[in-house]
């Protein structure tokens, strides 16, 4: 950790309303720290959603977390990391005025963040292609993926998962159980159809005897599942325009005297990007 | 002839060519304004789109108000009705008292206090603006479109299932709520980096702790009122399904999510109101604040506390039992700090040399006002009590009487107080007082009966009601005419002032805070040598200076930091 | 605040960043075997002390607050007390509704 190499920011233009450049600098930074503890409370939110319906329906979250791979969860846990690390070089880069680096690490970044998006990209068109969507689109159907792998419930990860393997007679057994459709508890009308889930048996598929009981509300997963992943894709691409436009500055040679704040703002935000990932990822895909 | 005379010191302390080019003056066009990155212009131009704000949920009002005249149909439809007051309030709310005085006051104000050229990041404070100008007009058109008919709170499942422009509408509050986000950002980094030379904590004018306090909730609370709004966008369009019973949601966890946001949201109102009190009661008292490190510590108790307590807008909703107690028991931790500034201030006043200028009316109405609101909020927050009035027009009035009894008539009490000093004017004293006489006996008829019609059993948001509650809505639609008479003639003597008010000295009231150590209007540049500060409720260190109708320092040298001795 | 102060920013050295950006992948590989591993209610708290412990590294190294001004880190870690009453008190609503206090009120709610 070598404390040798230092960057000064004496020297970089000062707006007129601060009093030299570490005021601007510090101003800045504390800026961008007060702006990262915004999306925390922002996250946080789903956060809370997460908790409260995990504590009351863990099993839901058992469930649902089994059509999720992960291999490709850890595969974008592992490129947001690198993505970071290039992040952080940059800044190193912007510092030191080592233009053609920091223009390298800039378009590394990117790189990885669309690498990330692409694996999205494939889990999405998974779950679109088999019905697993958020509660009101919740739709799952089993029998066209005749060729996919790792988003079935087959036998070898049924028994890896610990998955109660069950027979037509007890599908119908956890029909009737469920509160819902005892038509002798209330005399309120039951509410509106919810959606249908694997438990029905005309969604049994033909070939397919061997499926795990779903719990009431599965879908809650799902529906969470989008909320936050999709919520943080819409940061990594907020991210990827913001590098984008770091690399036109670099182009513009709005580096070259040392001038490295911007780099620093933009690299602090895709960092926390890759904080909210790392949580992300243990809580949806490593469940168990 | 207004002479620009000097002021001891002579021209080092105030520049007095500034009235021929001062902020107001200094680029001329619209596009000079639009694109300014000037705190005192942003301030304006907030000014004047939270006041017309104001204007329009007060329309609203007298609208809905209108319509209370008689029980059953006056003059809408119960669909109407609906609409009237769910963007009575979303426009009160959202457009008015969020951004309130912390874009108006705060943005013009605050780098004065601190002798400052700017705030920390002028361009945010512009994106702040044009945010607030986008998030408007998005609201105003969801109004256009259809408006809304579920109550501000927008309630689930009604409102992700009513056809009404809610998507629109909830998108609108999104991006106001981002501008709400950024001025609290910027606050927060002003106050920490720009303090001038000798302003240590402790030696910060009042109103910028209750700046600052505002400016934590801002920042800590609004995006939880993001992400609120952005599932009920989603609710609705996608059917995301978490807050929707049918779906496997919990309707209860919404109230959760909204309130989290929307009871600090209320402390954003109501603390920048007593940040100008402290500086009303000090300098209309003639005496230097009583308890500043108890006011002090009192705001940034208030900002915290606030996010403890939510629950309290939920005893009804089927929160568990267990919550109800633990949110009603937290509920009287809050109205700790805030009794504590009121004693303070009356021991402020107390052998004090009280003047009755517009401000100070404003003040003491504040004073009694918000002892009344404050006091039924403890009604509404002992959980057994709120069982009876919750929803009814006992609500109505105590938020009232801390919203508008409190953060308004604290507002008006500083646009009297810094309009000299924002346009350079005077404006007729004659006419301020039966303004403010009138707002005080308008307001007192509109909600103190609902107070009463509250206790009573009437219930809230009820386009109907029962015969025997005539008389009340009677007077208290009276009332409400009655204020919006006052506010008329308030505009007529303002706007008045601007074109033939009398020219203001750069101190009228004698206050000691830095922002009247420079000219009114001040120039764009805001001070002409470095500032420092010294106590800000020093007020024995002015006197009277008849020849200019203001105050002078008796010691202009002791604000200025001398150049050549520092290094 | 002084004009003839000079300001030194720390710029991370080359070796620093790869130190962390191993321990990073490090600990992704200890979270990920661990939750292969049964280990009952643990589970969920040994995944998020690693990944705090991630987090931590990424804050105090990539972000910089090793070396930055102690209220960045006082003012972001404030807001995750926030947070945590968010969810505490959520969490705790929800864990004592009473769902068969109005018998039948609440058909889809028991179980």
């Amino acid at each position: 950790m070598s404390d040798r190499e230092h960057a000064s920011n004496d020297g970089m233009a000062v707006d007129h309303h601060f009093e030299n450049a570490d005021q601007q600098y510090q101003s800045a930074k504390l800026g961008m720290w007060v702006f990262l503890t915004t999306e925390i409370l922002f996250f946080g939110g789903l956060f809370v959603a997460y908790a409260v319906y995990r504590g009351n329906h863990p099993e839901v979250f058992v469930f649902g977390h089994h059509f999720l791979d992960k291999n490709l969860g850890a595969l974008n846990t592992v490129i947001l990391i690198c993505s970071s690390l290039t992040a952080a070089w940059a800044v190193r880069a912007a510092q030191l005025r080592q233009i053609g680096m920091l223009k390298l690490m800039i378009l590394l970044t990117i790189v990885f963040a669309f690498g990330f998006m692409g694996v999205k990209a494939f889990e999405y068109n998974g779950k679109w292609k088999h019905g697993l969507l958020w509660a009101g689109q919740y739709d799952p159907h089993l029998e066209d993926h005749g060729e996919t792998s790792h988003e079935v419930i087959g036998e070898e990860s049924a028994e890896d998962a610990h998955i109660e393997i069950v027979t037509e007679e007890t599908i119908v057994e956890a029909i009737e159980a469920q509160p819902a459709a005892d038509p002798n508890r209330s005399t309120i009308e039951p509410a509106a159809e919810g959606p249908a889930g694997l438990a029905a048996p005309d969604l049994v598929a033909a070939d397919e005897t061997e499926v795990e009981i779903e719990p009431a509300n599965a879908q809650t997963y799902f529906s969470i599942y989008f909320l936050m992943t999709g919520l943080h894709g819409i940061h990594v691409i907020g991210g990827i325009g913001a590098f984008a436009w770091l690399l036109l500055c670099a182009r513009r040679g709005d580096f070259d005297g040392g001038h490295f704040t911007r780099v620093d703002m933009v690299a602090l935000y895709w960092h926390l990007v890759d904080l909210i990932w790392i949580y992300l990822f243990l809580l949806l895909y490593l469940i168990d | 002839m207004a002479e620009a005379t000097s002021a001891p010191g002579g021209d080092e302390l105030v520049d007095h060519t500034a009235s021929n080019d001062n902020y107001l003056t200094h680029g001329k066009g619209i596009l000079s304004w639009l694109f300014t990155l000037d705190h005192k212009r942003i301030g304006v131009m907030y000014l004047v789109a939270i006041l017309s704000s104001f204007f329009l949920g007060g329309v609203f009002a007298l609208v809905l108000r209108t319509e209370l005249w008689t029980p059953g149909q006056t003059i809408m439809t119960a669909d109407t009705y609906n609409k009237m007051f769910t963007l009575h309030g979303a426009v009160m709310i959202f457009l008015f008292i969020i951004p309130g005085i912390p874009a108006t006051l705060g943005n013009f104000v605050l780098p004065l206090m601190l002798g400052a050229k700017d705030v920390a990041l002028p361009r945010l404070n512009l994106a702040s603006f044009w945010l607030w100008l986008v998030g408007a007009t998005v609201a105003v058109a969801s109004i256009v479109i259809g408006a809304v008919d579920t109550g501000w709170t927008f309630y689930t499942p009604y409102s992700t299932t009513t056809n009404t422009a809610v998507t629109a509408m909830t998108l609108g509050a999104f991006i106001l709520g981002f501008s709400s986000i950024f001025t609290g950002l910027n606050f927060i980094v002003t106050i920490h980096k720009m303090r001038p030379e000798g302003m240590t904590w402790f030696r910060m004018p009042l109103f910028l702790w209750g700046i600052y306090s505002t400016a934590i909730i801002q920042v800590l609370a609004t995006p939880v009122l993001g992400i609120t709004l952005l599932l009920l966008v989603a609710e609705r369009t996608l059917g995301v399904g978490i807050f929707d019973p049918a779906l496997g949601g919990d309707p209860v966890l919404y109230q959760h999510f909204f309130w989290f946001y929307s009871h600090p949201a209320v402390y954003i109102m109501i603390l920048p109101a007593m940040a100008i009190m402290s500086e009303l009661i000090s300098v209309f008292s003639g005496k230097h604040i009583f308890g500043y490190k108890f006011i002090a510590w009192s705001s940034i108790a208030i900002a915290l506390l606030s996010f403890l307590v939510w629950g309290h807008h939920m005893f009804t909703s089927g929160q568990s039992g267990l919550m109800n107690m633990i949110f009603s028991a937290l509920t009287f931790s809050v109205a700790i700090p805030s009794a504590v500034k009121v004693f303070n201030w009356l021991a402020t006043m107390y052998k004090g040399s009280i003047r009755l200028a517009a401000p100070m009316l404003y003040a003491l109405s504040f004073l009694f006002l918000f002892a009344i609101g404050g006091l039924t909020g403890l009604f509404l927050g002992s959980l057994s009590v709120d069982i009876h009035l919750h929803d009814t027009y006992f609500v109505v009035a105590h938020f009232h009487y801390v919203m508008f009894g409190g953060t308004v008539i604290a507002f008006l009490g500083g646009i009297h107080y810094w309009w000299p000093k924002m346009f350079g004017r005077m404006y007729s004293e004659r006419w301020a007082q039966v303004s403010a006489f009138l707002i005080f006996v308008g307001f007192n008829l509109t909600f103190f009966t609902q107070f009463v019609m509250g206790s009573h059993g009437m219930p809230r948001r009820y386009y109907n009601y029962l015969e025997r509650f005539t008389a009340y809505h009677q007077a208290s639609t009276v009332g409400s005419f009655v204020l919006a008479l006052g506010f008329f003639i308030m505009a007529g003597y303002l706007l008045h002032s601007l074109v033939a008010g009398e020219k203001a000295p750069a101190n009228p009231w004698g206050g000691a805070t830095l922002e009247w150590e420079t000219t009114s209007p001040p120039a764009y540049y805001n001070f002409k040598n470095e500032m420092r500060a010294g106590d800000p409720y020093d007020l024995d260190a002015l006197r009277w200076d008849p020849s200019i109708k203001g105050y002078v320092r008796k010691d202009p040298s002791s604000v200025l930091l001398s150049t050549g001795e520092e290094s | 605040m002084s004009e003839h102060e000079s300001s030194f920013v720390h710029v991370s050295s080359v070796k620093l960043l790869l130190i962390v950006w191993v321990a990073l992948m490090v600990g992704t590989w200890f979270t990920v075997s661990a939750s292969n591993i049964d280990l009952g209610f643990l589970n969920i708290w040994v995944g998020l002390a690693i990944a705090t412990a991630k987090a931590v590294l990424v804050g105090l190294y990539y972000m910089h607050l090793r070396w930055d001004k102690p209220f960045n880190s006082f003012f972001f870690l404030g807001a995750f007390l926030f947070l945590f009453l968010f969810i505490g008190f959520a969490m705790m609503d929800s864990a004592h509704y009473q769902p068969d206090l109005i018998p039948g009120y609440s058909p889809g709610m028991g179980d």
